[in-house]
């Protein structure tokens, strides 16, 4: 069936949320959240701590063909996944799926358990190294799932995914179970994605390298849901969790893009005093931060807040005033770990606050602007941020599709060619945030604004903002690098994308091997 | 043109492509491995091809290994690591290139 996106989704893959109908399609439906298994303690309670992993697994009585689930917020330096996932290895668990909210270079060894064929389901935000290739090439049994943050939240609250055990690997906990991501010898700053997973599992393990006195309150995770914890030598590599702090890009191309993007915001009236904000973590997309600052004490305005991932740029904007209170769900440097464990306008929130359009209102339905990445972007605005080129996975739809859903005016910051790449394109490889949502692109070599605003082009008619259309930049890639062949795929699909309402917005096939002829 | 040797040109840099060329006996054999294969590969093949053509030469082992280089970067290289394989250092016919 071919859905909004002009995707031919098979039939045999279509759930109960059916194929992509367009953004805010589910918008005020009415749904019972799924209900939790609980557990009652009324007796007088001691320590929750057990000697080991191993003795967590046994005590929550994992069997094969459970789900477990962890969270992303130790980035590259995760310790904690690959060492749960050895130990259920080593205990002869099967047939287990891998419910995260993000999966990276970090574990490898999971790569090795699919190929195993122990791991048999994954569904995640992010796909890369060693685990993109294995699933790309058609190793996992069943299709990865892949979704975005809000996604993920909407798909454990509506029951699509349940979790038998959540491993959240904490930098600080007390042996009840309340837990902190800041303090400890790994510190991580917030642990916005791990937030429903110990709301919904049924089974919850905090793993941590520093216990400390109960009580340790405020807490991200709160002892009332949780199982058992352990304390192990340590959950990550700090150098890995978070950078000293986020590199302001010295390249030219990408800083003429972020002052480009700037004079686009600049443009709208969205631009006022309170305006909200949200960046991506990328070269061009951090820099923006830079051009914002003098646009902003010209005009005499503050920024309400900023949301989402936040690096260094964020947090000077906070100290300096520009920006009354940053609303974080991930921590990129060490500058914001600081700032989330310190400062009083820095504000922790769940993945569900953040991003999920099955509650009430997540901040990124507030969200004036938004300034996002793309690998590719394609003459109807769709963007792909999860395929490479090859057709391999090699990326994360993240907070993408639901912070350019919610966003007044979302803003695609690119270079119009990477090597021989051309970013702008025909038709992306994989659609993983819809066209309709995508607003303005901004490229080194020209801004196209999606005809469906002409709204915005008017203003940058106004400001003198020379704009082009989306074709004449595609046509102005091919010129110099050539039109690309399209992929050649296999039948077999190695993953499915959904949109953040649960539908389907795209597949992933396994790709053909090359031939020249 | 007459192969001499075996040469190269170009590097492994991000956007450039490295031509490895040598004097062959049975036409072209050509070896490509490139980042952007799955898109470009039936076009760097040609590429080289024709470039090979205009040179006159029709035996040869070529390995190109290449790096998401622009054609007119992969022609440059092709051609350079030929003169370079044939041993003429002077008297290049820019004007025809």
């Amino acid at each position: 069936m071919i859905n909004k996106v002009g995707r031919d989704i098979p039939d045999e893959l279509i759930g109960r949320h059916g194929v992509y109908m367009g953004a805010g399609y589910r918008d005020g439906e009415t749904y019972t959240k799924c209900g939790v298994r609980a557990r009652i303690c009324e007796k007088p309670q001691g320590s929750k701590l057990v000697g080991s992993i191993r003795e967590a697994i046994e005590k929550c009585g994992m069997k094969d063909g459970m789900t477990v689930s962890f969270h992303h917020h130790f980035r590259d330096g995760d310790y904690v996944a690959s060492m749960v996932m050895k130990e259920i290895k080593a205990m002869g668990i099967k047939d287990v799926t891998i419910a995260a909210s993000s999966l990276g270079t970090a574990h490898d060894a999971i790569a090795d358990m699919i190929e195993e064929g122990i791991v048999t389901g994954i569904q995640t935000s992010g796909i890369r190294g060693r685990l993109g290739e294995v699933v790309s090439a058609g190793k996992l049994k069943t299709p990865a799932v892949i979704r975005s943050h809000g996604g993920r939240v909407r798909a454990i609250e509506e029951g699509d995914v349940h979790i038998d055990v959540a491993f959240i690997g904490a930098p600080t906990a007390d042996e009840f179970g309340n837990a902190r991501a800041v303090g400890g010898k790994s510190d991580c700053g917030v642990l916005s994605y791990a937030m429903a997973d110990a709301k919904y599992a049924d089974h919850v393990v905090i793993i941590t390298d520093t216990l400390v006195p109960s009580p340790n309150l405020p807490a991200s995770i709160q002892g009332i849901d949780v199982d058992y914890v352990v304390c192990v030598d340590a959950i990550g590599d700090p150098a890995k969790i978070a950078a000293k702090a986020a590199r302001m890009t010295n390249d030219v191309r990408e800083l003429t893009m972020a002052a480009r993007c700037a004079d686009v915001m600049a443009a709208t009236p969205y631009f006022a005093d309170g305006f909200t904000f949200q960046t991506g973590a990328g070269g061009p997309s951090l820099a923006v931060n830079r051009y914002l600052e003098p646009k902003m004490k010209a005009k005499n305005i503050t920024m309400r807040w900023a949301l989402g991932g936040i690096s260094a740029p964020t947090v000077t904007l906070l100290e300096s005033g520009l920006v009354n209170a940053i609303i974080d769900t991930q921590d990129f440097d060490q500058v914001a770990v600081k700032s989330a464990g310190e400062n009083a306008r820095h504000f922790e929130i769940s993945a569900s606050q953040y991003a999920n359009p099955a509650n009430k209102g997540a901040f990124v339905n507030q969200l004036d602007f938004v300034i996002l990445a793309a690998l590719e972007v394609d003459t109807d605005f769709n963007v792909n941020v999860l395929t490479g080129s090859d057709g391999v996975l090699r990326g994360a739809p993240g907070g993408h599709p639901d912070a350019a859903a919610g966003a007044k005016c979302c803003i695609i910051v690119t270079p119009l060619m990477r090597g021989r790449m051309a970013t702008i394109c025909e038709h992306v490889v994989t659609v993983t945030t819809p066209g309709e949502c995508v607003d303005v692109v901004v490229t080194d070599h020209g801004i196209a604004v999606n005809p469906s605003r002409p709204d915005i082009a008017a203003w940058l008619d106004a400001a003198g903002i020379e704009h082009t259309t989306i074709e004449k930049l595609k046509e102005l890639a091919y010129s110099i690098v050539g039109t690309p062949e399209p992929l050649e795929w296999e039948d077999k699909v190695v993953a499915v994308l959904e949109a953040r309402d649960g539908s389907i917005l795209d597949v992933v096939r396994q790709i053909k091997p090359y031939r020249f002829e | 043109m007459q192969l001499i040797n075996r040469a190269m040109a170009g590097t492994l840099e991000s956007s450039d492509a490295q031509i490895s060329i040598a004097p062959g006996k049975d036409g072209i054999v050509l070896h490509i491995q490139s980042t952007v294969q799955n898109q470009y590969g039936r076009a760097i093949k040609q590429s080289v091809l024709d470039t090979l053509s205009k040179l006159g030469i029709e035996n040869a082992e070529v390995d190109v290994n290449d790096r998401g280089a622009l054609e007119c970067t992969l022609r440059a290289r092709v051609e350079c690591a030929a003169y370079r394989s044939a041993g003429i250092e002077a008297g290049i016919p820019w004007e025809e290139m």
